[in-house]
């Protein structure tokens, strides 16, 4: 059973402001219904357009979900741009009295969808010159393919929550909640973010002779540098990044740029197989050996 | 006073009988013997133990030495499983399902992770069903166990154990089923239907017995090295000192299973078919999962799309005292929905929106009565609240 407060009781079965406006300055919308929650927020401006006149939201999702929406509704009506814009999830979480730790991720899809909203309105009015800062290069990258979560939104949310640990990560953007297989890499990011990105370094194995070889080679891998360079990734980094999430794979064939594996354990039987195959298994494998590789499963 | 509860989350856990809450409270209070002591005092524990054996044995149809009692059904599967990998002679292969309870695929898993032991799934079709033909084509000479449900817990689909067990015969392997859910609900007879059956899974709770409590029925002379090592308690294959009043307990609800299962497949069943019916005429866009005749009688599985599973049951209730579960990943304590309802290939729109509804027999037509008045407007209302649907 989740502990919610009585505010998030009241809040979900008494939404406030429910709907969409149709004469909205701007219209934010997070989330997707493969991911268990999502929400649209459409925000009207006051005539002078510095404050918010209404705000109105849609939820797909769960109890603490629809909270998160209801509350950041009644937290905007009234508030300046500006002010609005300094809002974070904790805000959300304070008004409600508190949320579960693992449902931490509601209170911050509501701050992104009114980051959406805004970004919406600077994108039709521009002539509003509304403030804000605008999302930085190369943040829009997909860290975590199953809840379509980016490098620049796991950073936001470790900055805004002081937050420490893969877990706490999951618990706010849900980033690493689906296959597990992003889990190295949030960890790399919470490194980066808490300052201890030179001190690690012994993750990085020696790389093998082979490897060595072929990193000083310039020229083209022959097919079998690249071979052995496939065996390598899948046995360093695949297969212990799958096993984490108590599934395993087998590499069946290699055929020049065609690799063949067959998925083993949970992620034989998991939905979201399709996707870690094509994202993750394959982009590994571009990245460290080659751009050309396609991966395809077998039963 | 407050509303009292309707209680239609039977696949979770059940109420207590008033009559086992009667059979086990002598052993709470006056007649605390341990049944292996051999003053006369120990007497009472030990017959209690001696009739609940029996009374269990009368509910399966087998042979009362053919029951080992155990604390709940995980670790009678945890028995089974770990057993078999030890027992088959270097047989390393277990033949299972996707959509087993966590208490098999998680074992299966730790098998796989340090006895060396190889799982192969069968796969379910979009209405949980599971192929025969894949089952005869990975159960193998290195096939140590084939270990298959009865009865699933979340979509109520019965599996064919009799051809599975005759299946894992054939190839020298044993046969296990995890029929936590079976029991009390639908007749279970290992002397005639299943004599392929070597170890099956029982858990008292599920039957209006309590917590803590379980068996594992394993067939004579099946091969076996128990799993809680120790005393001699259970002809030394199961340790511990037995839980009596739970024990006795046990032995008055399998009584009681074996006197109302012909209500729970008439009287029980006419009321989910109720319930079923009521609410696919009332709310659109709402599908019943599993396969719609080979089910559990107490069992509804039905999703409403574009809504999200948490949020019916907490409206549930809030409204009426409803209990029920769901399978969306909100409600599941992780990030990801159910398992089964995935492994069925279950559309993302329905996937969150789904809440079982399992009854017992001390549901009543008011109990329908009153789902079928408040759930429907619950789901329009989510419906408004949600940005899907629309289109």
């Amino acid at each position: 059973m989740w502990n919610y407060t009585d505010k998030v009781q009241d809040h979900f079965q008494n939404p406030r402001n429910v709907g969409v406006l149709e004469d909205a300055d701007g219209i934010g919308e997070v989330g997707n219904i493969i991911c268990g929650d999502a929400m649209k927020l459409s925000i009207k401006l006051t005539d002078d357009k510095k404050s918010i006149a209404d705000a109105r939201f849609q939820t797909f999702g769960c109890a603490s979900a629809i909270a998160s929406a209801s509350a950041l509704t009644e937290m905007l009506k009234g508030k300046t741009v500006e002010e609005a814009s300094k809002l974070t999830n904790q805000d959300i979480a304070d008004y409600l009295g508190s949320l579960p730790e693992a449902k931490m991720h509601c209170s911050v899809m509501g701050m992104e969808a009114f980051q959406a909203a805004l970004a919406d309105i600077r994108k039709k009015h521009p002539e509003y010159n509304l403030p804000g800062a605008v999302t930085e290069e190369g943040d829009e990258r997909v860290v975590c393919e199953c809840f379509n979560v980016t490098v620049g939104k796991i950073r936001e949310v470790i900055r805004l929550n002081k937050l420490t640990t893969v877990e706490q990560v999951t618990y706010y953007t849900k980033a690493g909640g689906g296959c597990g297989g992003c889990k190295e890499e949030i960890q790399k990011i919470l490194d980066e973010e808490l300052g201890k990105a030179n001190q690690g370094g012994q993750n990085d194995a020696t790389p093998s002779p082979i490897a060595q070889t072929i990193k000083e080679n310039v020229g083209p891998l022959t097919p079998f540098q690249k071979m052995i360079m496939i065996q390598q990734t899948f046995d360093s980094i695949i297969r212990p990044g799958l096993q984490d999430d108590g599934g395993d794979a087998e590499l069946v064939d290699v055929a020049d740029d065609k690799v063949t594996i067959r998925l083993k354990g949970h992620c034989a039987t998991c939905a979201l197989a399709d996707k870690t195959i094509e994202h993750w298994i394959e982009a590994k494998l571009r990245e460290k050996v080659s751009a050309a590789i396609t991966v395809t499963a077998v039963k | 006073m407050s509303d009292p509860i309707i209680y239609l989350d039977n696949n979770a856990t059940t109420r207590v009988a008033p009559e086992v809450f009667q059979a086990m409270a002598p052993f709470l209070t006056e007649e605390y013997a341990n049944p292996s002591s051999v003053y006369p005092f120990a007497g009472p524990a030990a017959s209690a133990i001696d009739t609940a054996r029996q009374q269990m044995a009368s509910l399966l149809g087998c042979q009362s030495e053919e029951v080992i009692f155990t604390s709940c059904g995980s670790e009678s599967d945890n028995a089974a499983l770990r057993s078999a990998i030890k027992t088959q002679n270097g047989r390393r292969n277990i033949v299972t399902t996707c959509v087993e309870h966590p208490a098999i695929l998680n074992t299966c898993r730790d098998l796989a992770e340090y006895a060396g032991a190889h799982i192969d799934y069968l796969s379910v079709d979009s209405h949980g069903r599971i192929d025969l033909d894949e089952a005869k084509a990975l159960i193998t000479e290195d096939t140590a166990l084939v270990s298959i449900m009865f009865a699933n817990n979340e979509i109520g689909n019965i599996y064919p154990i009799r051809e599975l067990s005759q299946m894992a015969h054939a190839k020298g392997a044993l046969f296990h089923t995890d029929a936590v859910q079976a029991i009390g609900k639908i007749p279970v007879d290992l002397t005639n239907d299943l004599k392929d059956v070597d170890f099956l899974s029982l858990s008292g709770h599920k039957f209006h017995a309590p917590k803590g409590i379980g068996v594992l029925y394993r067939r004579n002379f099946a091969p076996f090295t128990a799993y809680l090592t120790g005393g001699h308690q259970e002809k030394m294959q199961r340790a511990g000192t037995e839980n009596v009043a739970s024990i006795a307990g046990l032995g008055v609800a399998a009584e009681l299973a074996a006197k109302h299962i012909q209500e729970e497949n008439t009287r029980v069943k006419a009321l989910r078919d109720r319930l079923q019916e009521g609410l696919l005429a009332t709310c659109p866009d709402a599908m019943v999962n599993g396969d719609i005749e080979h089910r559990l009688p107490n069992t509804l599985n039905i999703c409403f799309k574009y809504i999200e599973g948490e949020s019916i049951l907490l409206r549930l209730w809030d409204r009426a005292r409803v209990c029920a579960s769901s399978g969306s990943a909100c409600t599941t304590g992780s990030l990801e929905p159910s398992h089964v309802l995935r492994a069925m290939g279950l559309d993302y729109k329905a996937l969150h929106g789904t809440v079982r509804l399992s009854l017992s027999r001390y549901n009543t037509d008011k109990d329908v009565d009153t789902v079928l008045e408040v759930l429907p407007p619950i789901i329009r209302n989510l419906r408004d609240l949600s940005p899907f649907g629309r289109d």
